[in-house]
C-alpha cells in the first residue's frame, strides 16, 4: 500500500488533484481511497488531502499518519508548516517551484523534487494569472516522479474530471510529466 | 461500471438506481452532497423524481410520509441535529408502516458543536421503530439502500442507512455501480396494499382507542422479528445478481478467536487490519461487525461470540449514565446463555476523533491481559 499526503492552500484545488489522482489510478485496477481533511476548508488556509492506494482492498479507514509521500502544491507552506511531519524515511516530497529541490533545506533522508507547475498552469491559461489552478499539472509530475500510474490513465481522468478546459488541463499535465 | 465515488453520492446512486420517486431533504454538513447530486439528477432527467424543496427535517420527513402514502417510493437524508428536527415524523413512519428510506450521516450532537463523526445522532432514534443498518464501505451503502428498499417494502417499516461523516461521507472509493436493469430484477415497483387516492379514500393515522392501538405495535414488533430472516434471504438473492452478499453481520477471522472485536462502521474495517497484523504475532483476534442494528441480530451475534472466552465492543456512543450502547445489546444478547464470554466496553472516537488500527491493539492488549474489566467503561484516548 502506498499513503500519500497532498498539501495545498483552500481554493488551489488540492482536493481535486487528489481525487483525479485517485481515478487515474482505479482505472488501472487499483484500489484506492481519497479523503480531503476532514475540516472545514477556508480559502487560503491550508488544506490536506489524502490518498491509499493498494493492489487489495483497502479497510484501513484511519487517517493517514505516516505517509509514504508528500506533495506540496503550494511552496509558500513549507516555511509555514512541517511538511515532513510523520514522513517515511526515504520518502519523496514534490513541490511545486521554480525553485531547486536543494535550496528547501529539507532533511536529507527525504528525496525532494521541483517541478514549476505554476508556470504551466499560467503558460496554458488554467485559472488567472493571480490565482492559476496548478492542480492537474502537479498531478502530470506527481505520476512521472512516483511512477504510479500511465499518462494516458491520468490524462483520461483529467477529461472525465475537469468541467472546464479539460484539453488545456491534459496539455499541462503533460509538460509537468514530460519536466519532472 | 467502476466509478471513484463519495459515499454520500453512494446514496445518491442508490436512491437513483432504487428508482426514488420522492425526494425531499433539507441540506446539511456532512451530508449536503447527497441531495445535491440527487437534485442534480432531477434536474436533468437521470432519474424520474420529483425532488421537493422544504424548509426543515421535519418538513422533509412529512412530505416523505405524504408521498409514501400516495404509493410512491420515498428517500430523504440528514444528520445529526436534522434527524433529531424529524424526531417525531420517525413514529409517524414506522406507526403508521411507510416504508421510506432514509440515509443518515452519523455526525456528533451539539453542544459542543461538532460536524464530526459519532453515533448518537441515530442510536437516539433506536426505539422509533426503524430498521438501522450500519455501513463500512461505500460500496455497502449503495448496495444498502436497494437492499433496504426491498425488505422495507416487503414487510411496510422504514429503514435507515447510516454512514461515518468524513471517514465514509467525503472519503472516496472505488464502487461497482450495478447496471439498472439488473436493479430493477432485484427491486421491484413499490405496491403498497393500500394508498392515497381519491378513487378509493382512506384514512391514516387516525385516533386509536386503547382497543386497538397495542395491536398495531404487537404487529410492528412481530414484523420486526421478520427482518433478520428477510435480510439475509435478500442479501443471498443480492449476491446471485451484484455477486455481493448482505448479510446482519459479518464476522472475520472469529472462528478459532481468543478474542472477538465487536465493531460497527467504519471502525469495523479498521478493526481487520488490526486482527490482520495481531494473527501475525500469534494472538487469535477475530472481528464482528454489526451492520443490522435494529432490529438486534440477537441469534447470529450468539452463534459467533459464544465461541470465544472473550469479546471486546467498540462502542463510537454513549447512553449517558449507561454504557456503550452495543456493548448493552452484545450483554444481553449473551444474558441466560450457558457459554458466556467475558464481555469488556471501549469507548472511543467521539465527536470524530479517530479511530486507529493501534487502538484497536490496545483493546485487545487490555481484555486478554485481564480476567475481567477494571472498569464498566474503559475509555480510549480520552485526555482525562
Amino acid at each position: 500500500m502506498i499513503e500519500i499526503r497532498f498539501h495545498g492552500r483552500g481554493g488551489q484545488g488540492t482536493v481535486v488533484a487528489s481525487k483525479i489522482l485517485a481515478d487515474a489510478l482505479a482505472k488501472e485496477g487499483n484500489y484506492v481511497q481519497a479523503y480531503p481533511e476532514f475540516g472545514v476548508e477556508r480559502r487560503g488556509a491550508p488544506v490536506f488531502a489524502f490518498i491509499r492506494v493498494d493492489n487489495k482492498p483497502i479497510y484501513d479507514k484511519s487517517k493517514i499518519y505516516h505517509p509514504d509521500h508528500v506533495v506540496v502544491v503550494d511552496p509558500t507552506l513549507v516555511e509555514a508548516i512541517d511538511v515532513t511531519e510523520g514522513l517515511k524515511d526515504g520518502g519523496y516530497i514534490i513541490i511545486n517551484s521554480d525553485k531547486k529541490p536543494e535550496d528547501f533545506k529539507l532533511p536529507s533522508n527525504y528525496k525532494v523534487f521541483t517541478v514549476d507547475a505554476t508556470e504551466i498552469a499560467v503558460k496554458h491559461q488554467l485559472g488567472t494569472l493571480a490565482a492559476p489552478i496548478v492542480n492537474t499539472a502537479i498531478t502530470g509530475a506527481v505520476v512521472k516522479i512516483l511512477k504510479l500510474t500511465k499518462l494516458e490513465s491520468l490524462a483520461e481522468a483529467i477529461r472525465e474530471g475537469v468541467p472546464n478546459k479539460a484539453e488545456d488541463n491534459v496539455k499541462a499535465a503533460i509538460e509537468a510529466y514530460e519536466k519532472a | 461500471m467502476k466509478k471513484v465515488i463519495m459515499g454520500n453520492h453512494a446514496l445518491s446512486y442508490g436512491a437513483m438506481l432504487s428508482r426514488s420517486q420522492v425526494i425531499a431533504a433539507y441540506p446539511i454538513t456532512p451530508q449536503t452532497q447527497v441531495v445535491e447530486l440527487l437534485s442534480e439528477m432531477c434536474a436533468d432527467g437521470t432519474l424520474e423524481a420529483k425532488f421537493i424543496k422544504v424548509e426543515s427535517e421535519h418538513s422533509a420527513m412529512a412530505a416523505c410520509l405524504g408521498a409514501s402514502l400516495a404509493g410512491a417510493r420515498a428517500f430523504t437524508a440528514t444528520s445529526a441535529q436534522g434527524l433529531a428536527l424529524m424526531h417525531e415524523m420517525l413514529h409517524w413512519a414506522s406507526g403508521g408502516r411507510m416504508p421510506v428510506v432514509l440515509g443518515n450521516i452519523n455526525r456528533a450532537m451539539a453542544p459542543g458543536w461538532s460536524i464530526w463523526s459519532d453515533q448518537n445522532d441515530s442510536l437516539s432514534e433506536r426505539d422509533t421503530g426503524w430498521i438501522q443498518f450500519y455501513c463500512s464501505s461505500n460500496q455497502e451503502v449503495l448496495d444498502s439502500v436497494i437492499q433496504a428498499f426491498k425488505v422495507s417494502e416487503k414487510l411496510m417499516i422504514p429503514s435507515m442507512i447510516i454512514l461515518d461523516a468524513f471517514s465514509l461521507s467525503h472519503t472516496y472509493e472505488v464502487v461497482e455501480i450495478p447496471e439498472q436493469e439488473k436493479v430493477d430484477g432485484y427491486l421491484p415497483p413499490f405496491k403498497p396494499p393500500f394508498r392515497l387516492t381519491t378513487e378509493e379514500p382512506h384514512a391514516f393515522g387516525g385516533l386509536t382507542s386503547p382497543d386497538h392501538y397495542m395491536e398495531l405495535r404487537y404487529k410492528l414488533q412481530k414484523d420486526m422479528e421478520k427482518v433478520p430472516a428477510l435480510v439475509d434471504e435478500t442479501g443471498r438473492e443480492y449476491e446471485k445478481i451484484f455477486g455481493r452478499r448482505l448479510s446482519q453481520v459479518d464476522d472475520y477471522r472469529c472462528d478459532d478467536a481468543e478474542l472477538i472485536l465487536v465493531t460497527s462502521g467504519t471502525a469495523g474495517y479498521t478493526a481487520r487490519v488490526a486482527v490482520d497484523e495481531l494473527r501475525e504475532k500469534g494472538i487469535k483476534a477475530g472481528n464482528l461487525r454489526i451492520r443490522l442494528f435494529r432490529p438486534f441480530p440477537f441469534e447470529k451475534v450468539r452463534q459467533i461470540v459464544s465461541s470465544a472466552p472473550k469479546v471486546a465492543v467498540l462502542d463510537r456512543n454513549i447512553s449517558y449514565g449507561h454504557h456503550g450502547i452495543f456493548y448493552q445489546e452484545v450483554k444481553s444478547a449473551l444474558y441466560g446463555q450457558t457459554a458466556k464470554p467475558t464481555v469488556f466496553g471501549f469507548i472511543a472516537g467521539l465527536g470524530g476523533r479517530d479511530i486507529t488500527k493501534d487502538h484497536f491493539k490496545e483493546i485487545v492488549e487490555y481484555a486478554l491481559s485481564k480476567d475481567k474489566a477494571e472498569e464498566e467503561i474503559v475509555w480510549i484516548g480520552v485526555k482525562k
